[in-house]
């Protein structure tokens, strides 16, 4: 071949074997079998945990190696680009993830709920099987599933905390943008201190969903189980509150590298990475407002 | 990493490294290939013994050797196995191969990645198959997991959820890779037009893979809240509906059904070309009607479910979306037919599995034709009309289509020729037994015999008796696949580097067999070009 004498950079990387991807299969394992045990009553429950901790430690070290060989300039641009594209797809498919949830919140919302109340040719259900049933939106079922001992339950207003929490996290949207900005000017104080901010920000966010989960489930009556309207609720927010604790601490992991001195102005794509995530989960955010709230 | 590109390049076994290492931390394309290939395998000898208790079964009316309870769980578990054990490994055991390889590219994109995607996968399936001997069986509700009697499932119902978590997540990393590599890795000069057929209709499988495995994820975890957490996603009497979740499902289940089918495609396209020794006719009109195919298929799924009682206007919609799936599909089908006329045609194994898919899987989509017709559905709706017709598209389709490229691409992988005479057996046992297999179905299933169900009346038994014997025919003949493997491997005749004179495509360029490390640097301009002829 014509470039077979080309210089080492005309050439391909490939990178060198690994032993976390093994570790990371093993672990995953231990988590599902450890969670199957668990629900099963069998006995072996625990082997969740040490599961949990063995996949902490492959991010751990998986993250810790690349860090490494990304810092000696192993990586040319062409492995740059498909870590890019790999997170890209990776948040499309957990955008694909939340369609599933948010697909049945409208699906139960606009077709399940009036069919048992009776529309149009299921009318039926109207006359023979639930006569007293209002198929309004919010609703726990004819069947008045979960919520207070006499079946009803209060939903949390929109403009009331959750609007509260979208102001969070739009505004940490809006300071990771100027960390990013000062990253690529180089100045380090300012990505330092909005960098800490967005994910303090993040964890202020989680904290208020925990306190809002407090008051759902001891004063309204809106529980996991509280029919389909708690349980596309718990649903997509829990799913939504677990993701931005996962890209709060991807924040603080790459404000520790911060710290360190990582990244330079034109190479930074860790901190893109977990920037595009950070938008992500703001964005599914804006639509759980809509959607579960407000609407 | 220089230094390992270099003394690669001299030898490409010197660094490879020895023992179980290889395989466990491996990050080659190749070594990763192959283990998926292997695994695709042996489960299809897994997943064919559930078939052939199911047909030993149905051999006679009344029951025979199991009970109704198992037999449930065999058809289960036959899905279950086939679809996400065999099928789906095998296409990404041959996209792992060839994918770099046909780009001009020296590996994945993500090695390591690729590592966690396949080995999740023995992990995933030790769950599955782990469900056989637990109290309560095997899932015996169909692969399909509909609620409420999925949910009434013993012990194996969290691990069938969770054995499906983990195949999900092997899924999406996998097929993110193999888009990175496409999108990311091609050599220079080869742009997406230029790209093999093989590779673009992956490129599309891997696509519709990252959009719906994820829906999966999500349908399931809604099936294990349900049982375990209280929630009411498919109880109507808390406001949810079952059906809900059959929407999910096939919303998931349909792209599904194409990602087991467009890498089949691709190969058919390389294939031909090689024994037609003309180019394949059409080349971009067969990109266009795949990507036709992979949109339309994100918008047929209710088709699966015309009577659940939906309203006319759905009902309406879907048959028509179905029906549209036939014209991208008719052209594919035409250019292969084009593709061979007037060409100089030669039948080795490869291009009789070739041929035989272009006739079966055909038959198949004319049978899917008929299903998509709404009242016609009412009556097929659950019977062995179905049965016969999803065989149909995967049996002689997806599995052909993978014997086909295992045929094709096997002197390329280990070097050396494997025995044809008996691989031309292999193909003929294989085409006899599918259709006496699978044919008499369709009369079952018009004659209005129900699927999944032990015991039937004996006005089926004929049929039945006939599928059977077909069924074990068609099991035991697939024993030659490994066999001829093996024998190729430890005592082939050396094969040359362009194993078909008509062959053209980057992988022929390479030695066989193909160096650990396929493309050290890009291969040049003039290599490609001679490549690129289609």
């Amino acid at each position: 071949m014509a470039t077979a004498h080309a210089p080492a950079a005309d050439k391909y990387y490939v990178p060198h074997g690994s032993h976390w991807p093994i570790v990371g299969s093993v672990s995953l394992f231990l988590v599902m079998f450890g969670a199957i045990a668990y629900l099963n009553e069998w006995f072996g429950g625990w082997i969740f945990l040490p599961g949990a901790l063995l996949l902490s430690f492959m991010f751990f070290g998986w993250f810790h190696d690349v860090i490494g060989e990304s810092r000696s300039g192993a990586y040319n641009h062409q492995v740059d680009r498909s870590f890019r594209m790999g997170m890209m797809w990776f948040i499309f498919s957990e955008v694909m993830f939340f369609a599933a949830f948010f697909g049945a919140l409208f699906y139960a919302r606009s077709l399940a709920v009036p069919w048992i109340g009776g529309e149009g040719v299921k009318v039926f259900n109207k006359l023979l099987l639930w006569q007293n049933y209002d198929p309004s939106w919010p609703t726990n079922g004819p069947a008045r599933i979960g919520g207070h001992e006499d079946g009803s339950f209060q939903i949390i207003p929109a403009f009331g905390l959750p609007a509260i929490n979208t102001a969070i996290l739009l505004t940490s949207g809006i300071t990771i943008t100027i960390a990013h900005h000062a990253l690529q000017a180089g100045n380090r104080t300012v990505l330092k201190v909005f960098l800490a901010a967005t994910f303090l920000l993040g964890f202020l966010f989680v904290g208020l969903q925990a306190e809002e989960y407090m008051h759902a489930y001891k004063e309204l009556g809106l529980k996991l189980s509280t029919g389909i309207y708690g349980s596309t609720f718990f649903m997509l927010t829990g799913f939504h509150g677990a993701h931005v604790t996962i890209g709060a601490i991807m924040l603080v992991v790459i404000w520790l590298r911060v710290m360190k001195g990582h990244f330079t102005p034109k190479s930074h794509f860790a901190f893109e990475g977990v920037a595009w995530y950070w938008h992500f989960v703001d964005v599914v955010w804006l639509g759980l407002f809509i959607f579960v709230y407000w609407i | 990493m220089a230094t390992h590109a270099h003394a690669a390049a001299h030898d490409d076994h010197d660094h490879k490294p020895h023992g179980w290492r290889r395989w466990v931390f491996s990050t080659n394309h190749k070594d990763i290939g192959t283990m998926y290939l292997v695994f695709a395998c042996t489960m299809f000898f897994v997943g064919g013994t559930m078939a052939l208790i199911i047909r030993a079964e149905l051999f006679q009316p009344g029951l025979q050797f199991v009970d109704p309870q198992f037999f449930n769980s065999m058809t289960a578990m036959h899905a279950l196995v086939m679809i996400f054990g065999a099928i789906m490994p095998a296409w990404v055991g041959l996209a792992n191969w060839m994918i770099p390889i046909q780009i001009g590219a020296p590996d994945m994109a993500l090695p390591r990645l690729n590592n966690l995607s396949f080995w999740i996968l023995p992990f995933a399936f030790l769950i599955l198959l782990g469900t056989l001997f637990v109290p309560g069986g095997a899932p015996a509700g169909g692969w399909t997991m509909y609620p409420p009697l999925a949910l009434q499932g013993g012990d194996s119902f969290p691990m069938m959820i969770f054995a499906i978590h983990l195949r999900g997540i092997s899924s999406v990393l996998g097929a993110i890779n193999v888009v990175v590599t496409i999108m990311n890795m091609r050599a220079p000069g080869m742009n997406l037009l230029k790209m093999p057929m093989f590779v673009w209709t992956w490129l599309i499988t891997a696509y519709l893979l990252v959009a719906v495995m994820p829906v999966l994820a999500g349908a399931v975890t809604m099936l294990l809240t349900d049982h375990f957490f209280g929630t009411s996603f498919f109880a109507a009497s808390g406001g949810g509906d079952p059906v809900m979740f059959q929407h999910i499902f096939w919303f998931f289940g349909h792209p599904e059904v194409y990602i087991m089918i467009l890498p089949a495609f691709g190969i058919v396209s390389e294939i031909i070309p090689t024994f037609s020794r003309k180019p394949l006719f059409g080349y971009e009109s067969m990109v266009y009607a795949t990507a036709a195919i992979g949109f339309l298929s994100f918008i047929v799924w209710a088709h699966h479910m015309f009577t659940v009682g939906m309203p006319l206007a759905g009902q309406l919609f879907f048959m028509l979306a179905t029906m549209l799936i036939s014209v991208p599909t008719g052209v594919k089908v035409f250019n292969w037919c084009a593709t061979m006329t007037r060409g100089s045609l030669s039948f080795e194994p490869p291009m009789l599995f070739a041929l035989a898919f272009l006739f079966l899987f055909t038959i198949g989509g004319f049978s899917g034709l008929m299903l998509a017709i709404v009242p016609a559905d009412f009556q097929y709706q659950d019977s062995y009309f179905v049965v016969a017709h999803f065989h149909y598209v995967l049996v002689p389709g997806s599995l052909f289509a993978i014997i086909g490229a295992v045929y094709y691409w096997l002197p390329k992988w280990v070097g050396r020729m494997y025995d044809q005479k008996l691989a031309t057996w292999h193909f003929w046992l294989s085409a006899i037994f599918v259709n006496v297999l699978f044919f008499p179905q369709h009369f079952l299933g018009l004659a209005g015999m129900p699927r999944r169900i032990p015991d039937y009346a004996t006005q089926f038994a004929d049929w039945n008796m006939v599928s059977s014997i077909g069924a074990f025919g068609f099991g035991f003949s697939q024993l030659l696949l490994p066999y001829i493997i093996i024998k190729c491997v430890k005592s082939g005749a050396k094969a040359a580097d362009r194993t078909w004179d008509g062959a053209h495509g980057l992988e022929w360029e390479l030695p066989s067999p193909a160096p650990f490390h396929s493309w050290e640097s890009p291969p040049s301009a003039a290599v490609i070009a001679r490549g690129a002829e289609h």
